[in-house]
């Protein structure tokens, strides 16, 4: 029954994105009939049509929303709604930057203390909204919500104050070192000319443990246990309060890593002054959703976007502007996270035909009898 | 006989049970029709079936002499039958008049017409002697005016089939003699009635005729009148049953919970009253010391103070010897206190966790069942195959069934299986029976009162009084926060205790 069910949840998430390619569809035909067809295929296609290069160019992609996925996704599994990924995102990234910048005399380690720095800070910032929730029953949404625009704000400030990070012309943070840079772990070398790196990697490697805490630890019990019957998890004596908090700062700890994975990929990206939070962030719900909060679910979720993403890219080849593509991006991502949904409808479809099987069963078998 | 309604040979199935293995029902014209069974003997399943909510795997419904297929609630509704759910399905903030016409509206031009629905609720509401205010929220209303609200739903579809799903669970004993009085006025205007229940006084007051399952098997339909509780009691479970408990005297020795001086505070503001007042009471290795009273007098409370769910502003608990007051839940349930808690869905049960996973419930910590944080599956799946063979606990899937797909009975047998395995010298049980059929209670009671010959102390917390009398060694009573009685069973009568319990007790002590 279990498997019966897992797999009910593999082909609801199929059965969104189908739907969500329909739309995309439709919205290709309204905005350039004569092209809509090319560049739907040119979508589907684009990413593997230019070699190794795109497949990696996928997986760079999607390495940061992975990330934020498995951290929407995680807290969702002990019933919390982690919309605060973007604030935790940018949080971890600026701890990235500081370490890449000011760090270099920690040589060929550089790489990796920014990347457990920005864990660390992840992890404090994911805390915030966790202790407001299990000491002052403040709604982690709305702590969330905050903490994204006092995390986003804070950076642009800090950055922007300070000389030795700012980039006063271009507006946006300097370059990190060389060293800072997650090394390639051959998977540049595979994929020539894409900006993929050993981030990618260590995302698959988040995911495993994620997997393996949630499966298969008393901590991953106590956090399930917590999100589906709290009054239940208190009755059995689990300490909520420290459950919220911890699982609020891992959650943290996986966006920050990921705000790390995406400035640290030497693909030159900066922290611009701007404020607009960390779309990163977002996507990690949407990524989370349409992989039914599984870390599995999710690795596959985020390949999925970036692959789209990447497709969109491909389409300014053809006669489609900038926006129209972001719009159809979006919309195929928006819904494709309706696989919840989806789900439900399926189930609700397989328990009827069922139903008239069984029922068709019987009659044949009345009549033979009779 | 007349029938209006037969259905013949129905069978259900659902992954791994069979909820209906060809059942046959047949109700006459005028007559209140008792459906009786153990939680989980299918009789929900087979109205279900009628009411169309689940088509059925085989065998065909005839009403009124016709075969009908019945595909929705609203197919059901037009062949008259109509149905009170035992969980009511009332819009909370709509007024008594909104819920009745929903689904029904009468409309001139898309706009409401209300008056004639008005006229004919209050029509209705006077024939039937159902008396309620149409302009009522729901919300303001009793549990027993809104089952009045859910029957006067079917009069006024002009249903002649009525169903009424347990009703009397969640009624006071008034309103369930209010509603007996009601059902026969329904029959006497020439309505039928399938009342399911599993309360045998109920039974012998109103039915006619009485149909049973177990099982999901029909096992036959008696006269009311010819068949006393006993036999209906053994057609429901299958053996006899003995509806009071056989035990021998206590033997009680140490104490082993110690609860001096305790007292609660209400936090409500406005509220200077004491929850509990300096309750002091003991509880002694092999014997059961039962907690009576009326619902709401400070029960919930004492159990939640005792077992660590709130703090006490005053007062000390010893268990052992060992002051606890302080101390947080999980210390209090490794150091030998044991709780079924009032409450099987909010606390006792993670309703979406598999029957292995609730069972471990408060002890996956236990290095038997985790290495290094890491939950020892097998050893976690051997725990359960054990607990539901010596409980006997039935379910779909084994130990694999999520919780929320099992009956009611079942879940309080995992409860039960869970927290009586665990060691532990104190066990606090409150309401350990609610809800539950005449043959799970026996086993439930069976259970405790083994607990108690090898010497585990237990508190009882009761509100049926027959439960009370038959289980205690000793009988506290609780009158608004204050312990006013320390009765013994054998010396002493329904009657005293009751009085004990509204409070008038406690001038002769």
């Amino acid at each position: 029954m279990q498997k019966k069910r897992d797999h009910l949840g593999f082909l609801s998430s199929l059965f969104a994105i189908f739907v969500g390619l329909l739309v995309g569809m439709v919205i290709l035909l309204v905005s350039n009939p004569a092209q809509a067809f090319q560049g739907f295929f040119t979508i589907l296609t684009g990413p593997v049509t230019h070699g190794l290069k795109g497949v990696g160019q996928v997986f760079y992609y999607a390495t940061p929303i992975i990330m934020t996925g498995l951290s929407v996704g995680f807290a969702f599994k002990t019933g919390l709604f982690n919309i605060g990924a973007a604030g935790q995102f940018i949080i971890g990234a600026f701890a990235a930057i500081v370490v890449g910048i000011h760090g270099k005399a920690l040589g060929s380690a550089q790489w990796i203390v920014a990347l457990l720095a920005a864990t660390i800070a992840g992890f404090l910032w994911g805390a915030i909204p966790g202790i407001f929730k299990a000491c002052f029953n403040v709604n982690e949404v709305i702590a969330c919500i905050m903490t994204n625009y006092i995390g986003m704000y804070l950076v642009n400030y800090l950055v922007s104050t300070n000389a030795s990070l700012y980039d006063k012309i271009r507006n946006y943070s300097k370059d990190v070192a060389k060293t800072a840079n997650i090394p390639g772990m051959g998977l540049d070398k595979l994929f020539e000319g894409s900006s993929i790196n050993g981030g990618f990697l260590i995302a698959l490697i988040a995911v495993a443990i994620i997997y393996v805490v949630l499966q298969k630890t008393t901590f991953g019990y106590e956090l399930k246990a917590a999100g589906f019957n709290k009054d239940a998890s208190k009755y059995a004596g689990m300490n909520e309060k420290r459950n919220i908090i911890v699982s609020m700062a891992i959650a943290g700890a996986l966006s920050g890593l990921g705000g790390a994975m995406l400035y640290l990929a030497g693909s030159g990206k900066h922290i611009v002054i701007q404020d607009v939070l960390a779309a990163e962030g977002m996507n990690g719900i949407s990524v989370a959703l349409l992989g039914l909060s599984h870390p599995i679910g999710v690795l596959f979720a985020g390949l999925f976007i970036a692959y789209i993403t990447a497709g969109g890219f491909y389409l300014q080849l053809l006669d489609f502007p900038t926006e129209i593509i972001d719009i159809i991006t979006a919309v195929i991502i928006y819904f494709s996270a309706f696989s919840l949904f989806v789900r439900v409808f399926l189930l609700n479809l397989q328990k009827k035909r069922e139903l008239t099987q069984k029922a068709n069963e019987k009659t044949k078998e009345g009549g033979t009898a009779e | 006989m007349d029938y209006i309604i037969e259905m013949l040979h129905i069978t259900k199935e659902f992954p791994g049970i069979k909820a209906n293995d060809d059942i046959t029902l047949q109700i006459a014209k005028g007559e209140i029709h008792a459906l009786l069974g153990e939680n989980g003997a299918g009789k929900s399943t087979l109205m279900s079936v009628l009411f169309g909510l689940y088509q059925p795997d085989g065998g065909c419904i005839k009403v009124r002499g016709k075969d009908v297929k019945i595909n929705n609630p609203l197919d059901a509704n037009s062949l008259g039958i109509g149905m009170v759910h035992q969980h009511f399905k009332l819009v909370h903030n709509f007024t008594v008049l909104q819920n009745i016409v929903l689904g029904k509206e009468d409309t001139r031009n898309g706009i409401l017409e209300m008056k004639k629905a008005r006229k004919k609720v209050v029509e209705l509401s006077e024939k039937y002697h159902l008396s309620v205010d149409p302009d009522a929220q729901i919300q303001d209303i009793t549990v027993g005016m809104q089952q009045r609200v859910e029957i006067l739903k079917m009069l006024y579809r002009d249903n002649d089939i009525l169903i009424f799903d347990e009703p009397t669970a969640v009624l006071t004993p008034q309103e369930i003699e209010e509603l007996m009085a009601i059902m026969k006025e329904l029959v006497a205007e020439g309505k039928s009635i399938i009342f399911i229940t599993h309360k045998l006084n109920e039974i012998k007051a109103v039915a006619d005729r009485c149909s049973v399952l177990r099982r999901g098997k029909y096992i036959g339909t008696v006269a009311v009148t010819d068949t006393d509780k006993e036999a209906l009691s053994e057609m429901m479970v299958g053996h006899k049953v003995q509806l009071t408990v056989e035990k021998e005297p206590a033997k009680p020795s140490d104490v082993v919970l110690e609860v001096t001086n305790l007292t609660l505070r209400d936090k409500k503001q406005g509220h200077s009253k004491d929850v509990l007042k300096h309750i002091t009471f003991q509880v002694r290795k092999g014997e059961i010391v039962c907690i009576a009273g009326i619902d709401g007098n400070g029960q919930t409370e004492l159990v939640e103070t005792v077992t660590g769910m709130a703090k006490p502003d005053d007062g000390t608990i010893l268990l052992n010897g060992e002051d606890i007051t302080k101390k947080p839940i999980r210390y209090r349930s490794t150091h030998g206190m044991s709780h079924i808690p009032e409450d099987r869905h909010k606390h006792g049960l993670v309703l979406d966790y598999s029957l292995e996973d609730n069972l471990v419930l408060q002890e996956y910590f236990d290095p038997r069942f985790q290495n290094r944080g890491f939950i020892k599956k097998d050893a976690v799946h051997a725990y359960a195959r054990e607990l539901i063979d010596r409980f006997d606990i039935r379910s779909g899937q084994g130990t694999d069934t999520i919780v929320r797909s099992m009956s009611g009975g079942n879940q309080q047998k995992a409860i039960i299986a869970r927290e009586l395995t665990k060691a532990h010298d104190l066990l606090v049980a409150v309401q350990p029976t609610r809800g539950l059929d005449v043959g799970a209670i026996e086993f439930i009671h069976k259970q405790i009162v083994k607990e108690r010959d090898e010497g585990a102390a237990v508190l009882l917390i009761s509100l049926e009084l027959e439960e009370v009398m038959n289980l205690s060694d000793r009988i506290l009573v609780i009158y608004e926060g204050e312990i006013v009685g320390d009765l013994d069973p054998k010396e002493t009568t329904v009657q005293e205790l009751g009085l004990y319990m509204a409070g008038s007790g406690k001038g002769g002590k």
